[in-house]
């Protein structure tokens, strides 16, 4: 009897362990995989028609989803700002209230989250079954490198898609805040414009903003490309690695985003 | 998909999302007053600076012509020393009153600039002498409630 609840427990404490050393492995191969694709970096850039391919895949299709989102974000924004501002009777504050959530927090982390679930998500697909079909082997095995070919430009069309989308994203949603705002309710047009052009800095808030989505970007990009190149090769193996990308992305863009905050607006 | 329409469709992205980022920098933001081209620096003291903050706007007869740089402690005459930047274009006398002023009633502290006539103009690194300290809501009704209770006290 205690023989055995004793060996449940050494059972266990090795689980822990196991799973300790199988993350921190996963998480070296995963530096040494982001210094590859730097490495390689090059030899992909002199073929610059595959990254700008790689562009137009997740960026410029991830254009509906960002534009449409960050609309109703910023007229939902106008109309809920509106409700809590206008009881204090600063309602002409919604430009500021709109702008500065939009290009702070709101642009940079929920354009990286749809990023991650829209673009993200099908890099990893299309890597995984690269690697299930034996592609990758066969490129390796024709001295093609697989990360110069197929990973890189796949990494860095994410990381130019990434602040490019957020920008979108944050100018239409401030547009939405502005028609919620000024069209439908009627808040006065030049009070909304310059209280927020007074209040927004360009270096302050918008530039971190970009900043954000630049980190957001590599975040995303280098877990996607990861997890498609690590899954294992079989339907299962991929379909689960895709998993992974979404929800590690996920964890990585708001702890990301903790972080950068705390940094950047600190002492205010 | 042909290589040329590829190129279409990515640079059009590309130029959509820099219009995008000129859109917030110009219409949103303010590059033009944040930045001024060229600024001088002047330093106040003050007995209290209340709620003024670094980056807290400079005015005078209520236009902005620079912004607060810097706030410190002087351990020496236990007072707060403000750096205030100044776009060069705006020169003051010397006996300009500095003062720190709330705008409406609860809104954020700024500091005001009233022009004096003296003849001589304050230089750049110049420390400015006639400065008023923040209003602190506190002292201000402690000062009025001790004024009501002497009234009430001296007729009897």
């Amino acid at each position: 009897m205690v023989e055995k609840s004793l060996s449940a427990v050494i059972e266990l404490i090795r689980s822990v362990g196991h799973q300790l050393n199988n993350g921190l492995q996963r998480l070296g191969f995963a530096a040494r995989f982001f210094v590859m694709i730097l490495v390689y970096s090059g030899q992909s850039f002199r073929r610059l028609h595959l990254t700008i391919r790689e562009i137009y895949f997740s960026g410029f299709q991830s254009l509906l989803i960002i534009l449409v989102s960050g609309l109703f974000i910023g007229m939902v924004l106008g109309m809920q700002g509106y409700e809590t501002l206008q009881r204090y009777g600063s309602s002409e504050a919604l430009g500021v209230l709109v702008a500065l959530s939009l290009t702070r927090e709101l642009g940079p982390v929920v354009a990286a989250l749809l990023f991650a679930s829209r673009a993200g998500s099908s890099i990893t697909a299309e890597i995984g079954l690269m690697k299930a079909t034996e592609q990758l082997t066969a490129m390796d095995m024709m001295a093609v490198n697989p990360i110069a070919r197929v990973v890189a430009p796949r990494f860095w069309g994410g990381v130019i898609s990434m602040p490019l989308l957020a920008a979108l994203f944050s100018a239409v949603g401030i547009f939405g805040g502005y028609l919620i705002g000024v069209v439908f309710i009627g808040v006065d047009e030049g009070a909304f414009w310059s209280q927020m052009q007074s209040s927004v800095d360009f270096r302050f808030d918008i530039w971190n903003g970009v900043v954000k989505s630049f980190v957001f970007g590599v975040a995303v990009s280098l877990i996607a490309v990861f997890e498609g190149y690590d899954a294992v090769p079989t339907a299962e193996g991929v379909s689960a690695s895709i998993k992974r990308t979404v929800v590690y992305s996920a964890l990585a863009i708001l702890a990301l985003d903790f972080v950068l905050t705390s940094f950047m607006f600190r002492g205010l | 998909m042909s290589r040329k329409l590829l190129d279409l469709w990515v640079g059009l992205f590309v130029v959509l999302g820099f219009a995008a980022l000129l859109f917030l920098a110009l219409r949103v933001g303010n590059v033009s007053s944040a930045n001024f081209a060229d600024t001088y620096q002047l330093t106040a003291k003050f007995d209290n600076i209340g709620g003024l903050k670094v980056r807290g706007p400079v005015k005078s007869a209520g236009v902005v012509v620079g912004r607060v740089t810097e706030i410190r402690f002087d351990p020496q005459s236990y007072e707060a020393v403000a750096t205030l930047t100044i776009d060069s274009r705006y020169r003051f006398p010397k006996d300009t009153f500095v003062s720190i002023l709330t705008a409406g009633l609860l809104g954020e502290q700024y500091i005001g600039l009233d022009a004096g006539g003296d003849e001589k103009m304050l230089n750049p690194g110049d420390v400015v002498v006639k400065t008023q300290s923040a209003v602190v809501l506190e002292k201000l009704i402690s000062q009025f409630m001790f004024n009501k209770a002497s009234e009430g006290a001296s007729p009897q």
